[in-house]
């Protein structure tokens, strides 16, 4: 309901936009205004606002906030509190806090030391990380909320204050082109009718502008002067995030008048084309209805750490089973055995070996062994992976190529969680306007009395031909060496090399003369008024009329530009290219009067500019179920024209039967460019007898006149009779100009196996041509249409509509089930309102099932509400990581909602960013994000945490092991500082360097083979077989390391002079095996090796030599048992030195067969392409023939993008040639040629 | 000053590459080539390496002798714990050891425990490292639980490990005549210079109503009493040999040791084995083949591994870098 009635409101809005028809504004109507008065007052429409009058808002009642802003998840005093919840709630770290606590006890197997001081480690780094984080958003905040706006505070005068000074009741005066710093209540402004137009991109996406309009009463107060008797009551509304209500009255002058959404200036939008506004603050800081409208960013955590969790619960059962061991073991020997161990004085104090209690004992021992086996929980995995995902995103933030130089922006990975995330994308939900599409109309083509202009290949038909041509070139040489034959192919090679000496013309054009904003027009036909030479002059000049003259804009006067050349302002971007277009043509619409239109035209005839005008008689407006505008004028000569442009199916009905003469011809074209993903308008006249006008302008009159449901009827029906009988002009092409880059960043998105969605607020039409232009829809594809049928929508029954909804679905999946071809692609558009019904509850399935099967979905006219929710529900069902791309805040919602936000950062406004998890400056920076940053860091990230799990298990078992030679009494083999230091220091580095600069394949090649990129959604490198197999390994290989040790070491002497291995030579021993195996582990993971490999990996291991070396040199206090164990124990002895070498390649064999195996006889794509690498070297990737034969045949499986169009192409070119070669081997039969033909590269 | 510029430049240059991520790397990547040349590669290295270590380690003589059992008279088997307790009944006992084979000295002569659990944890901790250094300048003995002191006076030194010394003594006859034990420099030379008080003398030791193992002569300093140094330095398992002394003179075939032996410790009562060692060393230490054989298996399995991989190799051959079998080349790859 509420949405409909916000519609309502939203009509009303476009209607009165025809500004300079002011009269037909309508007022609310009685009824409504009744309702808002009775509304007042009650609960939730209780706010009373003192305009001017700030003061009084400081005290209860009505103290509102200030409009001071923070997002903020912290302050200085929950500060702690709650970043140590957020850390304790992490299992792992839950369990260490636990340890550290009974390290406290006697119990431990540890020095309390090396049980708190990582623990304080980890935590105080993963603070440190939210802490920085979030003095960013701190930072962010104070910018936003230290801008200033004009501020009245007495006698008129007005200042500048901060934003966050702000208070409710406060006039304040905003310029044109800025945002307005909180919800204020239109008083009056520059315009004399007080209309102002507000830009609202930033909260509905919307690109039109909106006009708002003060009321009557407020109209005088336009001066700062006014302002200092001011004084007003507004009672309203609650804060609330309807974005499109707003009820309340204002008393002013004794009398109440009713408020109205047009009243109301938003936060986060703008001031557009108005000079200045006054207005009052209504609502501030967190009251406002965008602020109301956000919510809190959710904390994501990518997929590879959630089931990081479930691999630390399957450690922490591991450690529970070891445990569970442990104490059970040691209940047996506690039992039988240790009464009789005279030397250990039973029972001890501490009960923890008490052969009189010996559950209680084994109760304690379990909880020693908790402790014992901690080293199996990587504990420094957490802070391992915060590292190395900051330097990640350090070097993501740092890359040269995400640089945008216009902006002088880079992408900013604003968390760092999310990095591997990223490598795993299956699905982008992207947003149009901003995102794909800077928002400006260029003017690209238009086909005029049936002859086009403005170049007549397409982009597909250009790189299909290109393609076919270098396919060809081989092929041809061979033709040319065996006969003259060649000459049979000259059609075909004709029209290929046709195109690309077309292209060339055009690319040579293209750079002449100066760039026009929003005209990207070369066609010397036209241009420089060569179109007085055409052959139909009357229907060109007519076709520039109703270019110059049917719309709503107005000039600028400006004085910036030069005079002959004016710019423009209209509701829609589209109309201001038309005007620019028409311009460049010699139609320049000057000025405009309430009534009068004013043209200064190029007079073929007497080669001279001459300035015409034409009375407006009516204007017929847009509306979207009509799908077109006309006007009528006059002309100077008294004949009565109607000038008519609208969607081509639309006016097509409507043309006069003399009018049809370019009709073939002009559909041909229509086609050609839609396909380029242009938006066509069709553009037609007729010219209307002065007494048929006078008759129609009578109906037309009343029916404008009427007030009621039944107006709008009326009028159209007016409208019906008189737009009848046209006479067809031709066409326009204007391009929704797209972003640099981005149909290529989409067809590389495409061929690395992504699902693109197109999620729009913009209609229908628009839509669909934007989907064109990405290459998301093409022609050779089957559309499915969902929208409400006309009755279902008009009976407004939910019932019926879902009904409706259902059926269209279900038929649509039957053909996509029935469709035998499995790799026909399919496209789905669907808008807002039948989206509304499909999401609900019983229909959603049905939807979203067809929805997945459709190679690219388009939904417009969708609010940001749907959006988050469409995300929410593809997360939902699909279970895949999406990502949701926009630049508004109408997208935070989806960008929140998503796996993965990213914002668009190149435009003003901010909230996308603030709200997103990544922002790049431009769309095509999506590409190498994903593709190449994605992949390496999800490979990355991946192997980390297997490897740490390995080095974790293989040197957590061995403390197990030990144990069972040590009746499970809890002693340690290795010393403390040894095992401290092993995640701390000894092993990290590698791993982090791992984190950091492991690459399986070079950038170059990651862009060269979208494909490889697929190995991430397939979450090849983190699957349960890969976590088992490398838990597995380690338990293989700390099986290996201390069986071996124990057998050699064990129990003759190690050395020549007879010394055996006491309990710190073996410790010592085994554990320069475990540093050297997990060392050496990771050599073998690494498939990339800079110096900072090496240099981690055999620094590591050197670094070990040296702890033993210092530790040892210690004083016996410090060093205990360890003291002088390498010099004097272990050292001098070469068993030690064999030990060494022969466990480490041994406990690396398991690991080393198997990827020997597999690389061999069962390779990955990335080993392929690492082989290929290394053979190819010496040749440029780009260049290499086999290089580009494999990236095409990567390519070959996508079903969108535009390689796949430009393979669709090429299919039906290949068929054309069919037939030639038909021909030709029925002329030729005999000649050589039939045989390079069959071995031609096409057949 | 030009040279400081230019390092800088450099240095810059190689943070650039480091952050665009392309420093120069090596991307070693695994050939069937590179495969069986490491494994025979290893099997070459480690065969002879087993072989050699075998070797030395049959150089080694050794000769082990149980005699906890042959210890007990007749009369006691039945109950060896309380002969073992008896004070009155005298522990001497004489042991026969026949050389099978020459050996040279040193000979080096180890007792050996089964079952005794000296690493367990309660046992290993009961000692204070800094008693054993400062002897009573250090008063905190409380580490040493529950041999900490006795009287309320501190025992030096303190301790479960200490208070169970070994002190079963042994005797070497050769032909009548005795065959010199040294049992000088058994313990570590860090241990005795570091660790062990020069100036601590035993105090207050085994006075106490449980008495445990051996005694020490408060006469000689800690750092002398090897015998102690060398029991303290625990053993990581439940079998375990310690150095006794070494005999400095060769012992040829045939040879017959008498070993008079004084059989006082107690290892009846957990039923732990005691066991008397003659071994020679070689470069490897003592006698041990598992380095050996383990050494000839890698190298024997990885020539295997070379051969088998060869093989394969020859006969089902990836071509190096062969495209076909890139996801898009091959045949159920779906999008």
């Amino acid at each position: 309901m509420v949405a409909a009635s916000s519609r309502k409101r939203k009509g009303k809005i476009r209607w009165s936009k025809l500004y300079s028809f002011a009269a037909c504004f309508r007022p609310l109507t009685s009824k409504e205004r009744l309702a808002a008065r009775e509304l007042i007052g009650q609960p939730g429409f209780s706010r009373v606002v003192f305009c001017n009058e700030p003061h009084l808002h400081k005290r209860k009642p009505y103290k509102y906030p200030y409009n001071y802003i923070s997002t903020t998840k912290y302050n200085v005093l929950t500060f702690l509190p709650r970043a140590l919840f957020e850390q304790f709630r992490r299992v792992a770290n839950f369990y260490f806090l636990l340890a550290a606590i009974f390290s406290l006890f006697s119990l431990a197997p540890f020095s309390r030391a090396s049980l708190i001081a990582p623990l304080v480690f980890v935590v105080g780094i993963s603070m440190l990380k939210e802490a920085v984080e979030d003095w960013h958003r701190f930072l962010q905040d104070l910018d936003v909320n230290n801008r200033t706006v004009k501020t009245h505070i007495s006698n008129g005068v007005f200042v500048d204050k901060l934003w966050k000074e702000l208070r409710v009741g406060d006039v304040v005066k905003v310029n044109k082109g800025e945002y307005f710093p909180s919800d204020l209540l239109l008083l009056s402004s520059g315009n004399e009718d007080g209309v102002c137009y507000v830009e609202t991109m930033n909260l509905d996406g919307e690109t039109n502008l909106k006009i708002k309009r003060c009321l009557e009463a407020s109209l005088c107060l336009n001066e700062d002067e006014e302002f200092s008797k001011f004084k007003a009551t507004v009672h309203c509304e609650d804060p609330n995030p309807n974005l499109y209500t707003f009820v309340g009255n204002i008393e002013f002058e004794k009398e109440s008048y009713p408020l109205s959404p047009s009243q109301l200036l938003l936060r986060d939008s703008k001031l557009r084309n108005t000079d200045y506004i006054y207005g009052v603050v209504i609502f501030s800081g967190h009251d406002t209805k965008a602020v109301r409208n956000s919510t809190r960013s959710p904390s994501k955590r990518s997929r590879i750490e959630r089931k990081m969790d479930h691999i630390i619960y399957i450690l922490f059962s591991m450690l529970v089973l070891v445990s569970l061991v442990s104490s059970f073991g040691s209940l047996l020997y506690l039992r039988q055995d240790m009464v009789d161990w005279w030397y250990l004085q039973l029972p001890d104090d501490n009960k923890v070996n008490d052969p009189s209690k010996p559950v209680q004992s084994a109760g304690l021992q379990f909880i020693r062994a908790l402790i014992l086996y901690g080293y199996l929980i990587p504990i420094s995995l957490y802070v391992s992976i915060e590292v190395v995902k900051v330097l990640q995103t350090m070097l993501i933030n740092k890359d040269i190529e995400l640089y945008d130089d216009v902006t002088c922006k880079s992408v900013q990975a604003r968390t760092s969680n999310l990095n591997e995330e990223l490598g795993q994308v299956e699905m982008i939900l992207s947003d149009k306007t901003g995102t794909l599409t800077c928002n400006q109309m260029e003017f690209r083509k238009c086909s005029i009395a049936g002859v086009s202009y403005g170049g007549d290949i397409t982009e597909v038909d250009l790189a299909a031909s290109m393609r076919m041509n270098a396919d060809f070139e081989p092929f041809e040489f061979s033709i040319d060496e065996t006969d003259g034959a060649t000459r049979s192919f000259e059609p075909f090679e004709f029209s290929v090399s046709s195109f690309s000496a077309q292209n060339g013309n055009a690319r040579l054009t293209k750079t002449e003369g100066p760039v026009i904003k929003g005209f990207n027009f070369r066609d010397d036909r036209l241009t420089n008024e060569n179109w007085i030479h055409g052959s139909n002059l009357f229907d060109i000049t007519m076709f520039f009329r109703v270019m110059a003259l049917c719309h709503t804009g107005i000039p600028l006067e400006d004085d910036n530009h030069k005079m002959d050349k004016l710019s423009y302002e209209a509701e829609s971007p589209e109309e201001v290219s038309f005007l620019i277009a028409s311009q460049e043509f010699g139609f320049q619409f000057c000025r405009r009067t309430q009534s009068l239109m004013v043209l200064r035209e190029f007079d073929p005839s007497s080669m001279k500019e001459v300035e015409r005008e034409y009375k407006l008689l009516n204007l017929l407006e847009f509306s979207s179920s009509r799908k077109r505008m006309s006007v009528i004028v006059s002309n100077e000569d008294g004949q009565i024209f109607l000038l008519c442009k609208g969607a081509d199916s639309i006016i097509f009905d409507r043309l006069a039967d003399n009018g049809r003469a370019y009709e073939q011809a002009t559909t041909m074209h229509l086609s050609s460019y839609a396909e380029d993903g242009l938006r066509t308008l069709a553009f037609a006249y007729r010219t209307i007898e002065a007494a048929e006008y006078e008759s129609w302008n009578t109906i037309f009159t009343q029916a404008k006149a009427t007030i009621g449901p039944e107006r709008e009827e009326l009028l159209e029906q007016a409208s019906e009779t008189i737009e009848k009988d046209l006479i067809l002009l031709g066409v326009v092409a204007v391009e929704d100009k797209l972003q640099k880059g981005v149909p290529e960043c989409i067809d590389k998105l495409a061929q690395a196996g992504l699902k693109i969605w197109l999620l729009t607020g913009d209609k229908r039409e628009t839509a669909i041509n934007i989907g064109f232009a990405c290459s998301l829809l093409r022609q050779d594809m089957k559309q499915f249409h969902l929208s409400l049928s006309r009755d279902a929508e008009s009976n407004n029954q939910v019932k019926d509509m879902k009904e409706d909804i259902l059926q269209q679905i279900e038929s649509s999946y039957k053909m996509v089930c029935e469709e035998r071809n499995k790799e026909a692609p399919f496209g789905l558009v669907i808008d807002g309102k039948a989206l509304e019904i499909a999401l609900r509850g019983d229909v959603k399935d049905e939807f979203l099932q067809l929805a997945v099967n459709c190679a690219s979905v388009i939904c417009c006219r969708v609010s940001p509400k749907q959006k988050a929710l469409i995300t929410r529900l593809v997360k939902q069902y699909t279970g895949k990581t999406t990502l949701a791309i926009g630049d508004g805040a109408n997208d935070v919602g989806m960008i929140q909602e998503a796996d993965i936000g990213v914002g668009i950062s190149g435009m003003e406004g901010m909230q996308a960013v603030m709200a997103s998890d990544f922002s790049l400056p431009q769309f095509r920076f999506l590409e190498r994000l994903l593709i190449v940053h994605g992949h390496w860091c999800y490979q990355r990230i991946s192997k980390m945490v297997l490897y740490f799990v390995y080095k974790n298990v293989a040197f957590g078992l061995t403390l197990f092991y030990y144990e069972l030679y040590t009746s499970f009494s809890g002693e340690v083999l290795y010393d403390d500082w040894y095992m401290t230091m092993f995640n701390v220091m000894l092993t990290s580095l590698p791993v982090i360097a791992l984190g950091v600069l492991e690459q399986d394949v070079s950038s170059d090649i990651c862009l060269q083979f979208p494909a490889l990129y697929q190995q991430g959604p397939r979450n090849v490198h983190f699957s349960w077989s890969r976590i088992i197999g490398w838990i597995l390994n380690g338990v293989v290989s700390s099986l290996v390391i201390f069986l071996a040790n124990i057998y050699i070491l064990s129990p003759t002497a190690m050395r020549e002079n007879g010394f055996v291995a006491d309990i710190d030579s073996l410790g010592a021993t085994t554990y320069t095996c475990i540093i050297w195996t997990v060392n050496c582990q990771i050599a073998l993971i690494t498939s990339h090796f800079t110096w900072i490999q090496h240099l981690s990996i055999w620094g590591s291991i050197l670094l070990w030599y040296i702890f033993l070396l210092v530790y040892g040199a210690l004083p016996p206090n410090f060093s205990g048992n360890a003291f002088q164990v390498l010099v004097e124990g272990i050292g001098p002895a070469p068993l030690y030195w064999m030990i060494t070498v022969l466990v480490v390649v041994v406990s690396l064999l398991p690991y080393f067969i198997h990827i020997v195996i597999q690389r061999s006889y069962f390779p990955m794509d990335d080993h392929i392409i690492q082989e290929m690498e290394q053979c190819y070297k010496k040749y440029d990737v780009r260049d290499n023939e086999m290089w580009v034969r494999e990236q095409r045949n990567s390519q070959r499986s996508t079903r969108i993008g535009f390689s796949a169009r430009v393979d669709a192409k090429i299919l039906s070119f290949n068929q054309q040639l069919q037939q030639k070669k038909l021909s030709i081997y029925r002329s030729v039969t005999n000649s050589p040629i039939y045989r390079s033909i069959t071995t031609s590269p096409f057949s | 000053m030009d040279t400081d510029r230019e390092r800088h430049r450099a240095r810059e240059t190689a943070f650039y590459l480091f952050t665009q991520q392309s420093l120069p790397a090596c991307k070693p990547v695994l050939t069937p080539g590179w495969v069986i040349a490491i494994f025979l590669f290893m099997g070459v290295i480690f065969i002879p390496v087993g072989l050699i270590t075998l070797r030395a380690s049959h150089c080694v003589v050794e000769i082990v002798d149980r005699y906890d059992i042959d210890c007990v008279p007749e009369p006691s088997r039945m109950d060896k714990v309380s002969y073992i307790q008896d004070d009155s009944i005298p522990k001497n006992c004489s042991h026969f050891m026949k050389v099978h084979k020459y050996m040279k000295a040193p000979i080096y002569i180890y007792y050996q425990l089964d079952n005794y659990y000296q690493n367990h944890r309660r046992y290993v901790k009961s000692r204070s490292d800094k008693q054993l250094l400062d002897g009573q300048k250090y008063h905190d003995t409380s580490s040493c639980q529950p041999v900490e002191s006795n009287n309320n006076r501190p025992i030096v030194p303190c301790g479960l490990i200490a208070w169970s010394l070994f002190n079963d003594t042994f005797e070497f006859i050769r032909e009548g005549a005795e065959l010199k034990v040294n049992r000088k420099n058994i313990a570590w030379k860090s241990d005795r210079g570091h660790k062990f008080g020069k100036n601590v003398y035993p105090f207050n030791f085994q006075n106490g109503t449980l008495i445990g193992g051996g005694k020490l002569n408060p006469e000689i300093p800690l750092s002398d009493q090897e015998d102690l140094i060398v029991w303290m330095r625990t053993s990581a398992l439940p079998s375990f040999r310690k150095l006794y002394g070494r005999i400095e003179e060769d012992l040829d075939v045939d040879d017959v040791v008498v070993v008079n032996l004084m059989n006082n410790y107690n290892t009846y009562s957990f039923g732990g084995k005691k066991k008397l060692v003659l071994s020679t060393s070689s470069w490897l230490g003592g006698k041990n083949d598992f380095l050996g054989h383990a050494c000839v298996f890698v190298g024997c399995s990885s020539l295997t591994l070379a051969i088998i991989f060869m093989l394969l190799h020859v006969k089902y051959r990836r071509p190096y870098g062969d495209m076909s079998y890139l996801p898009w080349n091959r045949k159920s790859f779906s999008g």
